[in-house]
């Protein structure tokens, strides 16, 4: 009877805690389809509002922009960071050595740093650079991630020597290892981590913020952003914004669960 | 051996040679030039050098402390309950005779997938006064007024405190799942067959295997608590009275809201350094000690 109503009880807890994670989906899907007003007083069944809600929207923002600059700088900056941090965290596992070890070791330390205290600096480089208000202001700096090198060094862990071995023995040098054996057989590793660094760019707030600066080079967030600080913001139409800014990563999380979960747990191996 | 190692070594350079001159520019020296900066002092892009004038700055500046301590304040009362929550949670989800723990665990595990600003939309909205979460709360008759979420001072931390749970509990529980899935279930198997009650089965043998996981969980949440910006940014705006002004928030409004003071806004930047590497360290060697004893 005891062991019944623990059971019980967990069940209950753990419904509970998924409820409350799911409902704020279930309540951005609502706000879509509501006017401002019936979501200020938190009405929970579906409105008529939708098409209206959409069609304030474009009128203003530049949806297709938005979702232009939002995509172009995930993708390059997911397709850059991949290459220089696949290829640094393999070398620093690959070609160790005291030196390349001990630099390891700064990287590792340099992680605790907080953006807050990069952030004026990489400021005014950019400024310095004439490339304020640029999307290449936007991904330069987020190329080099130091997680991502760190993920990609303890993956190439598991990448068996034999390979490499053979691999020279018949020839091969150290880049077409690296481009035709590392990259094939690591393209689990690297599926992974294209769903992390995707994520992050897309979602990526504090610096667009400060870099970007009109209208026509902003990203999809930071339009959500801007809508919701209005005054007397349209809750409707900010609502149809987010579901959009939410809907690739949503995609994203259902289509690769498995590897989006390995991804995170990379670090950790 | 094909090549000579001296060779190789060099391709390794090369291999690493983009990520290290990127950091060189875009991390290393700004670390350095912010250090710099904090010993600056003036408006705009216009310096001068002002020695500790601005850790001086620090002790009398009132706005500071608050956001200091509010900082702390979310710090001390979120993280533990976090990584309590989530531990809890991975440990009911590990049962494998639980029904439904795919389904469970995806669902809570959902919220991560939202960015930063997405959810403070959806957490300034639910939250308003006369929002979707008093009228559950006044239907549950678990309140009679309404709370003032966003307009009282310890509401408005608790809101955000709120916040952060939904968003970082789910991913911090991956962590400890896949953790408990290295522990060997034979020793579970052992202790029930000895008698051992489930709670000290808990204590004795779970709470050991799962220390790296608390500490990395506990450390990186650390981090990221100290960094808070999207939020309190988007749902308070540091609001009511700087009841929920972050550090991070107020680097941002000293660097980019009011006329530009970068050398006190780099000090500041320097106190959140400052307290990731105290309270890193302090987590480390709690853990350490932990594992001696």
């Amino acid at each position: 009877m005891n062991r019944r109503l623990h059971r019980i009880m967990i069940y209950a807890l753990l419904s509970i805690a998924a409820f409350v994670s799911v409902f704020p989906f279930l309540w951005l899907m609502l706000g879509a389809t509501n006017i401002s007003s019936d979501i200020q007083s938190g009405k929970v069944t579906p409105g008529h509002a939708l098409f209206d809600n959409i069609v304030k929207l474009t009128q203003q923002v530049d949806l297709v922009q938005l979702f232009y600059n939002s995509t172009k700088i995930a993708v390059i900056a997911t397709a850059l960071t991949l290459v220089v941090a696949s290829l640094s965290g393999y070398a620093f596992e690959i070609f160790r050595s005291k030196l390349s070890d001990r630099i390891f070791a700064g990287l590792l330390a340099m992680l605790s740093i907080p953006f807050a205290a990069l952030m004026i600096p990489l400021f005014v480089i950019m400024a310095k650079l004439h490339l304020i208000n640029t999307h290449t202001a936007v991904i330069i700096p987020t190329i080099a991630s130091i997680f991502m090198i760190f993920y990609f060094r303890q993956a190439t862990k598991s990448f068996p020597t034999e390979l490499r071995d053979a691999a020279r023995v018949d020839g091969l040098n150290e880049w077409q290892i690296f481009l035709y054996i590392y990259v094939p057989v690591m393209r689990s590793t690297y599926a992974a981590a294209t769903i992390i660094i995707f994520m992050a760019n897309w979602n990526n707030y504090l610096w667009p913020l400060i870099v970007l600066q009109t209208n026509d080079t902003k990203t999809l967030t930071l339009a959500v952003a801007s809508l919701l600080s209005a005054y007397v913001p349209d809750y409707g139409v900010v609502m149809v914004a987010t579901t959009l800014a939410t809907l690739p990563t949503l995609v994203i999380f259902f289509v690769l669960q498995k590897q989006f979960v390995q991804g995170l747990l990379g670090s950790l191996k | 051996m094909a090549q000579a190692p001296g060779k190789t070594t060099f391709t390794g350079w090369l291999f690493k040679g983009p990520a290290l001159t990127l950091l060189a520019f875009f991390m290393v020296y700004p670390i350095l030039s912010s250090l710099w900066m904090s010993l600056q002092v003036g408006k705009g892009m216009n310096f001068s050098f002002g020695g500790s004038a601005n850790m001086w700055r620090l002790t009398q500046d009132a706005v500071f402390q608050q956001a200091l301590l509010n900082t702390l304040t979310l710090l001390v009362v979120q993280v533990p309950i976090m990584i309590t929550l989530a531990m809890l949670m991975a440990v009911a989800l590990n049962d494998p005779s639980l029904k439904g723990r795919a389904l469970f665990r995806t669902a809570i595990f959902l919220p991560c997938v939202t960015s930063l600003v997405a959810y403070s939309v959806l957490f300034k909205s639910m939250f308003a006064f006369d929002g979707v979460v008093n009228h559950f709360l006044e239907a549950l008759h678990i309140v009679d007024q309404p709370i003032p979420w966003l307009s009282d001072a310890f509401w408005a931390k608790t809101l955000i405190i709120l916040a952060i749970t939904w968003r970082w509990t789910g991913y911090n529980m991956i962590f400890f799942l896949a953790s408990l899935q290295n522990i060997d279930p034979s020793i579970y198997e052992a202790a029930r067959i000895d008698g051992i009650p489930r709670w000290a089965q808990f204590v004795k043998i779970t709470l050991p295997a799962l220390k790296p996981v608390i500490l990395f969980t506990t450390v990186t949440s650390t981090i990221g608590t100290l960094q808070l910006f999207d939020e309190v940014n988007n749902i308070t705006l540091g609001g009511p009275a700087n009841a929920t002004l972050t550090l991070s928030l107020y680097i941002y409004q000293l660097s980019f809201k009011f006329m530009p003071s970068f050398g006190y806004a780099a000090t500041v930047s320097y106190v959140i350094v400052l307290l990731v590497m105290i309270l890193s360290f302090i987590q480390f060697v709690v853990a350490r000690d932990r594992r001696r004893s």
